[in-house]
């Protein structure tokens, strides 16, 4: 694992962000706080790996379950209540 | 080593499917497909790590139902004036997590010895210290910032803004605290000893998140939660340097650059800096009272503000958050229609910081079938204030005061505010005579074309309806 590239992602990744939101309709900023909150829960795979790859002894095992349930429960409602705020959004005459 | 590439592989498509998901929620008319292009990446992204060699699934399958299910419900049942508090939630719940993802990965140092694990990683020991760490911090700090958040946002504690003597002296000194802690523990190479420091970094993370927000009110909410939601995706991001895995990175950082920015919008729209949200206290003291001005706010009565608004040809609602607390969000659209129908011109003007959350009002508004192209942004509306008929402020009060503009003593001078004092009239709905979150005296409400219509929101809107259909 080269340390250098894993932060060379990390910035780029840091630069794309600000461009793409950089210019949001203020409507759109609940939808998009929660749809980017459900994309935070992509924490999910470390603890899938935690909770799945027995390495860890059966501290690391629960630690890792109980990150699971939190992650899913992050990355499954957040999307969930995103897409039902983003459905009632509605432009005139339907 | 060659599954290994494809499940990277299948990462960039992931970070690929964020990247424009974030893009499409950018725009009302693509933003319910990027919020679904964003979940299928979300989706492969678990289902290739499922791939990994030597998964056992049993607890993983527990784990992935219960969240699930949890997760399921509480979106469904969830009410949109709720809204602010969930979202709060649902993002100490990710911080919560990026915490425990770390802590698993230092029980797996404490099995495998740090020779071997860094042999494994592939990075040397000070390194996976230093991000073990961080995502214990960021993601602590964010649990418990929004787990007090969710309080105050709900009421289970109070919205106040609470400071006490020595308390900026105290969080400081926490902080260092933390800071020295982590220090120790990069510098140890003793297990036992990195194990206690470990415990205590994370209580002192924990009881962190809680005094940060403790000094922030109410009103200040949506830069707190805005921030909030960029710690978890920081600590997301964290987390992906601890194990080592791009597609935790990327989407992290998206998120954290995501909640940076509202956070920015936020602070902008108050025309205060990030400083000053977080550290001030700001609301927890009440400002004297005025400057002299010893006008007297007008009553009407809702007989009389029908007579006015039925004669009006253009209507402009302001809601902030009592129309949120009085839930006042459908019999508001109603009124509008009935306007419409009277053959007013009607529109709602939103201010960026109205509400407990960016675009709070928006949500609400949008729950109760209210067409996106009614809703104008600050920006837009101030410059045809001056023709409109009647302004009609639902809960709002700090955006609408006029203070803001020419009054160079009040603390809230600077902040960009929606002119409802330039409408030909303005009545000002509102629960009883208190004052705004800033503690002020809201000079909006002396004004000669200001009329006040005193009690709840709701019903008082629900009155003007039946007399319009009268």
């Amino acid at each position: 694992m080269d340390l250098v590239l894993l932060f060379f992602i990390f910035v780029l990744a840091a630069f794309l962000g600000l461009e793409l939101i950089a210019k949001v309709p203020s409507q759109l900023h609940t939808p998009l706080m929660s749809g980017s909150n459900a994309i935070s829960g992509i924490t999910i795979v470390g603890a899938l790996v935690a909770t799945g790859v027995n390495l860890t002894g059966t501290v690391g095992m629960v630690l890792g379950f109980l990150a699971l349930v939190l992650a899913t429960i992050n990355v499954v409602g957040g999307y969930l209540v995103t897409d039902r705020m983003l459905k009632m959004f509605k432009k005139k005459g339907k | 080593m060659e599954f290994d590439n494809v499940i990277n592989l299948v990462y960039v498509i992931a970070a690929t499917l964020f990247v424009f998901g974030i893009k499409m929620l950018g725009s009302a008319e693509t933003a319910r497909r990027g919020n679904l292009i964003s979940g299928l990446g979300m989706l492969i992204a678990i289902a290739v790590t499922l791939l990994e060699k030597g998964m056992e699934y049993q607890w993983i399958i527990a784990g992935l139902v219960v969240g699930s299910l949890i997760g399921g419900v509480a979106a469904r049942l969830v009410k949109m004036t709720s809204m602010p508090e969930l979202v709060a939630l649902f993002n100490g719940f990710g911080g919560l997590a990026s915490l425990l993802v770390a802590w698993a990965e230092f029980e797996k140092i404490k099995g495998l010895g740090w020779d071997a694990y860094s042999a494994v990683m592939g990075a040397p020991g000070y390194f996976s210290s230093v991000v073990i760490y961080l995502a214990m911090l960021i993601g602590g700090i964010t649990f418990t910032g929004s787990l007090y958040a969710y309080g105050k946002l709900s009421g289970k504690v109070s919205g106040q803004a609470m400071v006490f003597g020595g308390q900026k002296a105290i969080n400081a000194l926490a902080f260092i605290a933390i800071l020295a802690i982590g220090v120790a523990f990069t510098w140890t190479g003793d297990l036992v000893m990195g194990d206690t420091l470990f415990l205590v970094g994370i209580a002192l993370a924990l009881l962190f998140g809680v005094m940060a927000v403790m000094p922030i009110g109410g009103g200040d909410m949506p830069v707190v939660i805005s921030l909030l939601n960029s710690f978890s995706g920081l600590a997301a991001s964290a987390a992906g340097f601890v194990i080592g895995n791009n597609v935790l990175i990327v989407a992290g950082c998206l998120v954290g650059a995501s909640g940076l920015i509202l956070t920015a919008i936020m602070c902008k729209a108050m025309n205060r800096t990030i400083g000053n949200v977080l550290f001030s206290g700001f609301g927890a003291t009440s400002q004297s009272e005025g400057d002299g001005d010893d006008r007297e706010p007008k009553a009407i009565s809702v007989q009389d503000a029908y007579y006015v608004l039925e004669a009006a040809s253009s209507v402009v609602f302001i809601p902030g958050y009592g129309m949120a607390v009085a839930q006042a969000q459908h019999v508001v659209k109603e009124l509008g229609e009935l306007l419409e129908e009277n053959g007013a011109d009607v529109n709602f003007a939103i201010h960026p910081v109205a509400g407990r959350m960016p675009g709070h009002m928006n949500v609400l508004l949008a729950e109760a079938d209210v067409p996106y192209d009614q809703l104008v942004e600050m920006d837009n509306i101030n410059p045809i204030m001056p023709t409109v008929d009647v302004a009609v402020v639902i809960g709002a009060n700090d955006v609408v005061n006029p203070a803001a503009t020419d009054d160079e003593t009040s603390p809230i001078y600077g902040m960009p505010i929606i002119e409802a004092h330039n409408a030909k009239t303005v009545f000002i709905l509102k629960r009883g005579q208190g004052k705004g979150f800033s503690g002020l005296v809201n000079k909006l409400f002396v004004l000669d074309n200001s009329r006040m219509i005193y009690g709840d929101a709701k019903a008082t809107i629900s009155a003007l309806v039946n007399e319009l259909k009268g």
